[in-house]
């Protein structure tokens, strides 16, 4: 915790000058807004910790203002803001896995699994035997998300994106 | 295993080098009954054994003992010995360390500089050497005057550095803040051997004071940066039993302004000092930092055979 905020250490350097104070330079990230910065403590300061764990949780749905999700062991329900699950909420499909951080009980960030399957919903149609030139075209995924795909993909089919960069990475079999 | 064939090749050397040039090569207990009363520095203890009436300090370094045997009459002395420092861990920390130390009856800071030069040169190789006061340093690197300028000052120009949050400090906290975040990362460009010289007097240390040509009241101290990294530290001695005594107060004084606990004063050091410690100048420098420059690593722990973790 760290003014109030719940705030994950990426980095830590122990910095000394010959005699004197010693320092350590901590790159932060702000759970709540992802702001990263470096803030400098004097070394032996100490940090309340935060109520902070993530849980592997299964996706359910949205009614719109949140976004429902459920451990999988107890059963237990826990819904998600806007805020909460931000950018991750393009790649939800109901009963995925995602990684949910919860804050004092409550979810304070969503990350989806790295690789989603979803279904094209729309894009232009598919150019015949145009499998091998390269080149892509837009698609809006059934989660809302828009990637690039090849030429050859149309309607209703199943593509496979990697959610860290919003990448095509190939077509998935239909279940 | 290169690093510690180099590790046998260089302490082969130092001993080579200081048998060539007359000093004696000594050995002090590691375990002592009184610690160090420097802020800054934090004392790990051995609390419990059959031997022990009270719980005893492993050395942060071997200079008390080195001088009690400065003041019997030793003559040049060095010694190679692992030192301990609580929290100390980093690329270029390890909690346990090897220092060289040595002292040289007879020299001034500068006298033992060249020496230093020369001994490091002679592990590393030939490379330009630099002298430079603290205070130019400050001029030079950061733009500030750190004898002119005001606490808040030093402050806001911390500030612009990195975010410290609602950290307290006096000049000298805001000094090592620039020193660190500033001073030494710009350092990590120059070649060779800089020595800084010439400290703030409340940075003296154990280091005589007397006044530079301004007029501010500086420390005989000097630091040696290579490639930018901390190597070694020298003082002209302070050798007056009755200052020793004032300054051990006002560590502890400080101590327990910042809540520490106070630490009892090695009275055998004073008692040696009052007895009469010859004019000397005495230096400690880091053993695997010399390693880290001659081997081009930027890990203290890629030059130990099993770093504090693995130990």
């Amino acid at each position: 915790m760290l003014d109030g905020e719940p705030c994950s250490i990426l980095d830590n350097e122990f910095v000394k000058p010959g005699k004197g104070q010693a320092f350590n330079r901590v790159r932060l990230r702000n759970l709540k807004t992802g702001r990263v910065w470096e803030r400098t403590f004097k070394s032996g300061e100490s940090l309340e910790g935060a109520d902070v764990m993530d849980r592997t949780m299964e996706y359910l749905y949205t009614d719109g203002e949140f976004w429902y999700f459920m451990e999988p062991d107890t059963f237990e329900q826990h819904q998600a803001d806007e805020a909460a699950v931000a950018d991750a909420k393009q790649w939800l499909k109901e009963q995925d896995s995602c990684e949910v951080t919860l804050y004092n009980g409550t979810p304070l960030s969503v990350a989806p699994p790295n690789f989603v399957e979803l279904e094209i919903v729309e894009t232009d149609p598919g150019l015949k035997g145009d499998t091998a030139q390269g080149g892509n075209k837009p698609a809006t995924l059934s989660t809302g998300a828009v990637v690039k795909v090849p030429l050859f993909l149309s309607q209703g089919e199943v593509v496979r994106v990697d959610t860290r960069t919003g990448e095509y990475q190939g077509r998935a079999g239909k279940s | 295993m290169p690093a510690l064939l180099a590790r046998a090749e260089l302490l082969s050397t130092i001993r080579q080098f200081f048998a060539g040039h007359g000093v004696l090569e000594v050995e002090t207990p590691l375990l002592c009954h009184a610690g160090i009363t420097d802020p800054a520095i934090e004392p790990l203890m051995v609390e419990r054994g059959l031997s022990l009436g009270e719980p005893r300090f492993l050395q942060t370094s071997p200079e008390y003992a080195m001088k009690r045997l400065l003041s019997a009459g030793s003559g040049p002395i060095y010694q190679i010995a692992r030192a301990f420092r609580d929290g100390e861990a980093g690329r270029r920390h390890n909690p346990e360390f090897s220092l060289l130390e040595w002292y040289r009856p007879d020299y001034d800071e500068r006298d033992l500089m060249r020496e230093v030069a020369d001994l490091v040169q002679q592990c590393l190789g030939a490379a330009p050497v630099e002298e430079i006061s603290y205070r130019e340093l400050f001029q030079r690197e950061a733009g500030i005057d750190p004898f002119a300028a005001t606490v808040e000052a030093l402050r806001s120009r911390a500030n612009q550095l990195t975010d410290t949050g609602g950290m307290n400090g006096d000049a000298d906290v805001w000094l090592d803040l620039i020193l660190t975040h500033q001073i030494e990362p710009a350092l990590r460009k120059r070649e060779g051997l800089v020595f800084v010289c010439d400290y703030p007097a409340s940075q003296a240390a154990l280091a005589r004071i007397t006044e530079d040509s301004q007029g501010h009241a500086i420390a005989r101290r000097f630091e040696l940066y290579v490639n930018g990294i901390e190597l070694a530290n020298g003082y002209f001695e302070l050798t007056d039993a009755d200052e020793q005594r004032r300054r051990f107060a006002a560590d502890n004084a400080r101590r327990e302004q910042c809540g520490q606990s106070q630490r009892p004063v090695d009275e055998r050091l004073l008692q040696a000092l009052s007895a009469g410690m010859p004019a000397c100048s005495g230096v400690a420098l880091g053993v695997d930092r010399l390693l880290m420059l001659k081997l081009g690593e930027s890990d203290i722990r890629r030059v130990l055979a099993f770093d504090w973790e693995r130990a």
